[in-house]
């Protein structure tokens, strides 16, 4: 597929501004997207594509998107080349929409050097004025980790749902019972509700086996055409669907920290692919604390919304015991959570159980279709989601 | 004398100097005078947090500071006792104006607080800096 007449660039706009003091750059980022649209003759919720490069203050594309309330995006891009960075977003805006995977791509590049200059840059010295992130005077000084801000989201799922800590304490119980067979696992004992109610209470109601493991390492995937794979000698995983979504407090009205982004790509994933949550026989769920799962197993429509505490509860999720085996490598709360980044590992252990190269204690028979979601950044404040859908390919 | 002894302690929290942007200098020089601003769409008419020059909803610039009394409820909350300091609690409050606010709560013991719980601003003084908004409930 080429993206040879598959895409037209409809809006552009200069930032007249060449010494901008009383402007941040997360503002002058705006100007430039209201001046683009408006040239367009678009309006802000037509942007569902969103392409930015290093000079985006904060969380990359993740704090602009909330910044400007971008509420429609179902692609991003935040790939840095430098100056090159949008030429290069050009030409991956028009691939996405070749294939689909948005209409209207937004690229925004913007800052204040000469600003800078003057105020040494970085987070500058006491009583200075400094150019971060929109957000961070704002909420950075509150002393907020992945700890208390999904501690706030489980708080919250309890208020709404009535989900319990040992429901909660599942989810650590099933992976526990996975980590067992992984002789490279982190944790590798196998734990019961008692003991995950009952360890001690880092952030309320987290306790500490409902968190994440801390570990060094990581991982790497190759993905080819289907010319290369022929030419491997390997079983092929093929590429079903893949779904992404930006959430945020979005100038927060409606905060809903009971609902994760996987709500918005679970759906794109699954449409994509052609597949229901019933046809999935394994899924790699990002497991940075229990609450993690359990929101995104209701929000990808395993089950129904609130409904995740009892769906995860008495071995639902133990491969050979469960409807759904999950993360049969232990996953993040007991096999590895590499540079505090799950992602990769999701997909590696739903391609072993695709290959059936996984352990044959919790391989999964027959296991054609396969699901790996992940959450990246906060559920508690902003992050993107990520839904893959793969099937062996004999 | 025991009856004050067997109290938990309230909660206190050190807040370190916040980030100032040329964008968010209004709000924090208000609150060096103890007023706790949010922004208003002049365009649209809906109250946004954190304040934008943009507003987030409809992208009009026709966006301004507005004084808000600073009161609302606790939407969540999470008591984070893994802290060398001692115990603290985050959590966002929903103003009566409809905007959540990310913050911390102070002058509450650790099992003082509650979900739809009624909570005010209240500015904490930081180090080198403008003072802070916190919440406590009333």
């Amino acid at each position: 597929m080429s993206i040879k007449g598959k895409a037209y660039i409809m809006g552009a706009y200069e930032h007249p501004l060449r010494d901008a003091p009383d402007k941040s750059t997360p503002q002058l980022h705006a100007e430039c997207a209201k001046g683009a649209l408006e040239d367009a003759g678009l309006t802000k919720d037509d942007i569902d594509g969103y392409f930015c490069a290093g000079d985006a203050p904060g969380f990359g594309a993740m704090s602009m998107i909330d910044y400007m309330g971008l509420r429609n995006v179902r692609h991003m891009d935040s790939t840095e080349t430098g100056g090159s960075s949008y030429l290069l977003h050009v030409g991956h805006a028009a691939q996405a929409i070749a294939e689909g995977k948005c209409s209207v791509a937004l690229i925004t590049l913007a800052g204040r050097p000469r600003q800078n200059k003057f105020f040494g840059g970085g987070a500058g010295k006491p009583g200075q004025l400094t150019d971060g992130p929109p957000e961070a005077g704002y909420e950075n000084i509150y002393g907020g980790s992945t700890h208390n801000t999904y501690g706030m989201c489980a708080m919250r799922h309890m208020y709404e749902y009535g989900t319990t800590s040992e429901q909660l304490a599942w989810i650590k119980v099933a992976a526990s019972h996975h980590a067992q067979y992984n002789p490279h696992a982190f944790l590798k004992d196998v734990v019961t509700v008692e003991q995950v109610v009952n360890s001690r209470m880092i952030s309320d109601p987290l306790h500490l086996l409902d968190c994440c493991v801390v570990t060094d390492g990581g991982g790497a995937l190759i993905v080819v055409s289907p010319e290369v794979a022929k030419t491997l000698n390997r079983p092929k995983v093929k590429i079903m669907g893949a779904g992404e979504s930006p959430k945020g407090p979005m100038g927060g009205r409606g905060l809903d920290l009971t609902h994760s982004g996987a709500v918005w790509s679970g759906p794109i994933a699954f449409g994509e692919a052609g597949v229901k949550p019933s046809d999935i026989k394994y899924a790699s769920i990002y497991d940075s604390f229990t609450i993690t799962v359990l929101m995104q197993l209701e929000d990808l429509g395993f089950c129904e919304k609130g409904q995740g505490g009892k769906f995860v509860a008495d071995g639902n999720l133990i491969s050979g015991v469960g409807k759904l085996p999950f993360n049969t490598d232990g996953g993040g709360l007991c096999n590895n959570h590499p540079t505090n980044r799950g992602g990769i590992t999701k997909v590696i252990e739903a391609v072993r159980q695709l290959r059936g190269e996984a352990h044959p204690k919790v391989q999964v028979p027959n296991c054609d279709i396969a699901l790996a979601h992940g959450t990246g950044g906060s559920l508690g404040t902003r992050h993107g989601a990520a839904t893959l859908i793969m099937e062996r390919e004999a | 004398m025991t009856d004050v002894q067997d109290r938990p302690a309230l909660m206190t929290r050190q807040i370190p100097a916040p980030a100032v942007t040329i964008e968010s200098k209004p709000f924090w020089d208000a609150a060096a005078d103890g007023k706790f601003l949010i922004k208003h769409c002049n365009a649209c008419g809906e109250d946004h947090w954190y304040p934008r020059a943009l507003c987030p909803f409809c992208f009009s610039d026709k966006t301004e500071w507005k004084e808000s009394p600073g009161e609302g409820v606790i939407y969540s909350y999470s008591v984070m006792h893994r802290s060398p300091s001692g115990p603290y609690a985050i959590g966002y409050v929903t103003l009566n104006e409809g905007p959540a606010v990310l913050t911390n709560f102070v002058d509450v013991a650790p099992d003082g607080l509650s979900i739809g719980q009624k909570v005010k601003v209240k500015f904490q003084p930081t180090e080198n800096g403008p003072p802070v908004p916190v919440f406590s409930p009333v």
